[in-house]
């Protein structure tokens, strides 16, 4: 039996379990202090199973441009990834751009989260490089794709501090 | 009879309006391709004869046999894998997408033979695709995948497809790597991280298609999905265990590749739609690999764990997005 088979076969005695939610039980009790993140994830949804194991209030941006962009009122951390083209302008979601060109939203913008892809090379994240240069804010944790469970559990530490 | 033929032939061919988009993937997908686009010939590959001479014949040996390994991959993907899920495509900008993508894997294929002629002799191209031929674990893998591509499950093709492009490779894509990180071929690595960037688009479009294509499945076909990508990823990672012994115990890098292939193993799942399976232990690639694979980035991705008060704003990046007003 490889490495792999008994990975698998663990995958699929989870599987058979009853559906739950990773986030479930972990909450903080004040839902008041959870931390907030808005994201943008296109519908291909990577970034959005990310955001699904966050302990954390989450803003979906709208998918397209014709809709508006919501107005943020306390802070909060933005998720983006890097998808489209890295390379030169475009690299940094249109919807994304859209919700960033409201001043409050800026205001209230602690750091960033990147998603993305390795393969990319120096381009990994770049829309998450490109938003902190842009609006000084930090890049906080850059994962690829769908993210590991050690990536989840850190960003889930690493909001918690943040909002303590 | 002929017409018969004819008609199958065209089945649903009409002409392609690129100002109808049905899903924006396509078209978006499109773009990334063809702004990705590059040729092995504006690489500057005979600067890499000096460093190929100093490699160990053992080293060369092992470099031939992994390149030949990615053309043949490459040759599949690029005659038979891509081709065989234009029949499938919903729409027609997914068909020319695949049309892009079947032309770029022999665009791939292509450019290990410029290598090849750039580094080694005639006598050593041939003997490397000689091995091609005849290395049982390289013919297996090419069998494995060839064998779901001719099946008459749209799903199950773009299920070996994605595996091919997001798995398969990187036993092979580890050595030019690993050179590169002894600062060693280093212009073949460049057209290897080309490579390497065009496979990820690969494996996410044709992984995206698969997620969307399952949508419409139901629960009892979702399940089934899922085994058969897990049993294909069990049956190919065995092979792929004994081919990577096969070539790197020589040399002794057997367990770094290994991790290489956990970690690549992972995304290729990821890009399917599902959880990463191998943990960590098994994926920590080694930092000089990684740095290999984006030489001019900061290797740092983890903010939140260094120094609460050392807030690190990202560096001088051209933000060049004429429609940011702010």
């Amino acid at each position: 039996m490889s490495a792999l088979s008994a990975l698998l076969e663990a995958a699929r005695h989870r599987e058979h379990q009853p559906d739950r939610d990773p986030g479930n039980g972990e909450q903080l009790p004040d839902g008041a202090t959870d931390p907030v993140v808005v994201y943008f994830s296109s519908v291909s949804g990577n970034t959005h199973r990310f955001m699904e194991k966050l302990w954390a209030r989450k803003v979906r941006l709208p998918l397209h441009t014709s809709h508006e962009p919501p107005v943020m009122e306390e802070p909060y951390v933005l998720a983006v990834p890097t998808y489209g083209r890295p390379e030169g302008s475009g690299a940094v979601p249109p919807q994304v751009v859209k919700f960033l060109n409201v001043e409050a939203n800026r205001a209230l913008m602690r750091g960033v989260l990147g998603a993305g892809n390795t393969n990319f090379g120096d381009k990994f994240c770049i829309a998450a490089d490109k938003i902190s240069a842009k609006c000084g804010v930090p890049v906080l944790y850059k994962f690829e794709l769908m993210g590991t469970q050690e990536d989840v559990n850190k960003v889930n530490e690493g909001l918690m501090k943040l909002w303590q | 009879m002929m017409s018969e033929k004819v008609e199958l032939l065209h089945h649903n061919v009409e002409a392609i309006n690129w100002n109808r988009i049905q899903d924006p993937k396509d078209d978006e997908v499109w773009d990334r391709l063809t702004a990705n686009f590059w040729l092995p010939e504006k690489v500057p590959l005979s600067n890499d004869v000096q460093s190929w001479n100093t490699l160990t014949d053992e080293e060369k040996d092992l470099t031939m046999k992994v390149f030949t390994g990615l053309t043949l991959l490459d040759t599949i993907q690029g005659t038979v894998g891509a081709v065989s899920l234009i029949p499938d495509a919903v729409t027609l900008h997914e068909e020319a997408v695949y049309t892009n993508i079947a032309f770029m894997e022999s665009v791939h294929a292509k450019s290990y033979s410029s290598i090849f002629s750039t580094l080694a002799s005639t006598k050593m191209i041939d003997e490397a695709f000689r091995w091609s031929r005849e290395n049982e674990y390289l013919q297996r893998k090419a069998d494995i995948v060839l064998e779901r591509y001719v099946g008459d499950d749209p799903l199950k093709k773009k299920v070996a497809s994605t595996l091919l492009e997001s798995f398969l490779f990187y036993s092979g894509f580890y050595l030019p790597m690993h050179f590169s990180s002894k600062a060693k071929l280093t212009n073949t690595a460049d057209i290897i991280r080309l490579i390497i960037r065009d496979e990820a688009v690969h494996g996410y479009y044709i992984g995206y298609k698969f997620q969307k294509g399952l949508e419409k499945e139901t629960q009892e076909r979702r399940d089934e999905l899922k085994d058969f990508t897990y049993d294909l990823l069990d049956e190919l990672y065995e092979n792929e265990i004994a081919y990577t012994e096969s070539l790197y115990d020589g040399v002794g890098w057997t367990e770094e590749v290994k991790k290489f292939l956990h970690y690549n193993a992972n995304k290729a799942l990821n890009n399917l739609g599902y959880e990463a399976l191998f943990p960590k232990e098994m994926t920590d690639v080694s930092p000089a690999i990684l740095s290999a694979l984006s030489p001019n980035a900061d290797e740092n991705h983890d903010f939140f764990s260094g120094s609460g008060s050392s807030y690190v704003i990202g560096k001088a990046v051209n933000t060049d997005d004429e429609d940011w007003d702010f």
